[in-house]
């Protein structure tokens, strides 16, 4: 028995959301990338449903451009917590002729994902998608609901979203319906960070400060790779860095970093000035880049 | 994470009373704002010919808004101090205004009405109070705004919390505690920093006031109620007989050993343990997510209640509420709708609207339907009986939403009297 328990309000809030998901619909499954903020999302459902299993699947959609490191952590986590995991490509939407691959400077599979996330959708006739998404990244999200339904196209229509009330999640959706899930929605970066500092969660590698062959466009540090275009004046140097958010290697810029530890790497969070979707390649295309994504079906 | 206490705000404004501007300016002033955004403001302000950093572009999200220019739905910020995380409600303080702020208050527990202070109070104030009072919110600050343009003149700030106190005087909900503070969003004056211009103000800044605020202090005094959401049975050989009952416990405290009953079945039991993940606790406090066990086989499901056999609830099949429409669909005598109290859903048929509400203190009138915005008194009468405590005594058990049959939207929340 332990002392007088203080329950962590946004934790709290998030365990009440994954509950609500696993009683409200058939096929729940949580959309999983190998980032830190899916992991903190597993973690929740390990405590929301102990000592039961996480009753419902993880879905990682693979644009085959993924860093290594968190495929390895991926496969992992899966078999440590005895879970489901199923994984669709996008190299099959592309080689099915579903979408065309990206030419040039600023090529990336990140929007290729959504036709590859639709279709698996219908293919096992998931109901509810739990996201990792943040209302604190981007000004889209701010006004996201935590239950945000979307219909058969996999589109968010932002004028016409229920109002959430209390803690009261109302889950109903017609036939062909889904919804997303973001139970940790009122997380901050630091939040997130400070919990898996904590609950000392595991996390890939790539998130800790390593040396890297990079090479720098725009203002940002990119990993020099056979995935990423790179110009031929563009020129390869060895950088300790590490990586404040993990997707996909197109899309995914590096910080100049020592922080070795998760202690220093909270400590670097806290201190820094630069916002996570900063480091994030397609946001920067245009101010309303992310608006325009969720609307098509997005994460 | 670090256990910062968390504070939930709802403001309320109405157009161009600065709300963006005072939310961009917290951010601003508690190092919130990252440089990327911060370059980003520049640039836009820039392009628009401002002269000053326009800090409404930290929140206004959508592209429709940016273009409009105004803000049309709730939008959630965050930011912290070493002690204390706070999340904004923003809402919109034009036509859907009533919706919007209802639905940012009801996460909320401390509400910032913002006043023009070249305009005092104006008809919107009286929405905003009035909201803030159905909503029952414990604390609300008066933030009079725009004092740079007013010369910082104490006697204009005087005669607008006379007037706000002459509206406190209107309201039913006097537990309240009402705080004025004269600020200048635009130029930072008492927000994070004291302010020079106005040496006659001698209370705490905007955000100290805030601060000192305790969990204790917003934490609503009831009794326990846990609706259960979730039944875990593991079914593996080491948890063989495991059936723990999941739910966020509101309102007071669980004791390993408490006398429970279980509604609606009105079967009596006691707390055999109380679980969260792979601790097993003693005492569980109110707004913890937790699993109890129990000591005798019973048989329960979601959306039954667990509450103290020495501190039922009312049960009743017939009730009445304040309900505030939230959707376009208006609410109609005989109409049928499901009626969904914390994580439970019975089917509920309007008897009568017995009241319009003016949500400005000015009185009621009859009407047989409530379109969006509209707050009236209604009276249910339900397939099942429900467990509830009036709204006044127990937010999270007295209240509800109304999910419309034929389109799955929610339409309506409720208010139990």
């Amino acid at each position: 028995m332990s002392d007088l328990f203080i329950p962590n309000p946004k934790e709290a809030e998030s365990i009440h959301i994954l509950r609500e998901v696993a009683a409200q619909f058939e096929r729940p499954v949580l959309l999983f990338s190998g980032g830190k903020d899916s992991i903190t999302l597993v973690r929740l459902a390990q405590k929301a449903f102990y000592p039961a299993r996480i009753p419902f699947p993880l879905l990682h959609i693979d644009t085959g451009h993924n860093f290594p490191e968190t495929i390895q952590f991926r496969d992992d986590l899966v078999k440590e917590l005895g879970l489901e995991l199923i994984v669709r490509n996008v190299q099959d939407s592309i080689d099915q002729g579903k979408v065309r691959e990206e030419k040039g400077r600023y090529a990336s599979r990140n929007t290729l994902q959504t036709t590859t996330l639709l279709d698996a959708i219908e293919e096992f006739k998931f109901d509810a998608c739990i996201g990792g998404a943040r209302r604190d990244e981007e000004k889209a999200r701010a006004k996201e609901r935590v239950f945000s339904v979307r219909d058969d196209f996999g589109q968010w229509d932002e004028k016409n979203q229920r109002p959430e009330l209390f803690d009261m999640l109302n889950g109903r959706i017609e036939q062909g319906q889904n919804v997303r899930v973001f139970p940790i929605s009122n997380w901050t970066e630091l939040d997130v960070w400070e919990y898996i500092k904590t609950e000392n969660i595991k996390i890939p590698s790539i998130y800790f400060a390593h040396k890297r062959e990079v090479f720098f466009r725009d203002g940002l540090i990119w990993t020099a790779n056979e995935h990423v275009y790179r110009e031929p004046h563009e020129e390869v140097v060895e950088k300790m860095v590490r990586f404040r958010t993990v997707g996909d290697m197109t899309c995914t810029a590096a910080v100049l970093s020592e922080a070795e530890t998760l202690q220093t790497v909270v400590e670097e969070i806290r201190q820094s000035t630069l916002s996570e979707r900063g480091a994030r390649i397609d946001d920067k295309r245009s101010e309303a880049a992310m608006e325009k994504r969720k609307k098509v079906g997005y994460f | 994470m670090e256990n910062r206490k968390l504070i939930k705000i709802a403001t309320a404004g109405s157009v161009d009373d600065g709300k963006s501007t005072l939310i961009g300016r917290l951010l601003y002033d508690t190092g919130s704002l990252t440089t990327d955004k911060l370059e980003a403001i520049e640039k836009t302000s820039r392009q628009r010919g401002f002269d000053y950093l326009d800090f409404s572009l930290a929140t206004d999200g959508l592209v429709a808004e940016r273009e409009q220019g105004i803000t049309i739905d709730v939008a959630h910020i965050y930011f912290n101090t070493d002690k204390t995380n706070f999340i904004v409600a923003d809402t919109p303080g034009h036509v859907e205004y009533t919706r919007n702020m209802v639905t940012g208050a009801s996460t909320s527990q401390v509400a910032i009405i913002l006043i023009d202070a070249r305009k005092g109070v104006i008809e919107q104030t009286y929405r905003h109070f009035f909201i803030s009072n159905l909503l029952r919110l414990s604390h609300v600050v008066v933030a009079i705004n725009k004092m740079d343009l007013v010369g910082y003149d104490e006697d204009v700030f005087l005669k607008i919390k006379a007037d706000f106190d002459a509206l406190v005087e209107k309201s039913n909900f006097n537990n309240e505690q009402i705080t004025f503070i004269p600020i200048s969003a635009l130029k930072g004056e008492n927000i994070a920093k004291k302010s020079t211009q106005m040496p006659w103000y001698l209370g705490n800044t905007l955000l100290d006031h805030l601060e000192v605020l305790e969990p204790e202090d917003l934490q609503e005094q009831a009794f326990a109620r846990l609706p259960v959401q979730y039944v875990i049975r593991p079914k593996t050989d080491a948890f063989h007989d495991f059936r723990g009952f999941s739910g966020k416990l509101y309102g007071g405290s669980f004791r390993v050993g408490d006398q429970v009953t279980i509604l609606p079945s009105f079967t009596q039991s006691k707390i055999k343990s109380i679980q969260f993940f792979d601790q097993e606790l003693e005492v569980a406090v109110p707004g913890a997510s937790i699993t109890i066990t129990l000591e005798d086989e019973v048989d329960i499901s979601r959306g039954d209640m667990i509450v103290k056999s020495s501190e039922l609830p009312n049960s009743e099949k017939s009730i009445t509420a304040t309900i505030c429409q939230v959707n376009h669909k208006p609410l109609r005598i005989g109409e049928k709708y499901t009626l969904q109290h914390g994580v439970n859903r019975v089917l509920a048929r309007v008897e009568s609207i017995q009241s319009k509400i003016q949500p400005d203190f000015s009185g009621e009138e009859t009407t047989d339907s409530l379109k969006l915005n509209d707050i009236g008194k209604v009276s249910f009468k339900l397939s099942k009986a429900i467990h509830f405590d009036p709204y006044q005594v127990n937010r999270s058990n007295g209240s509800f939403i109304l999910i419309d049959e034929g389109t799955y939207d929610t339409v309506s929340v409720g208010f139990i009297v």
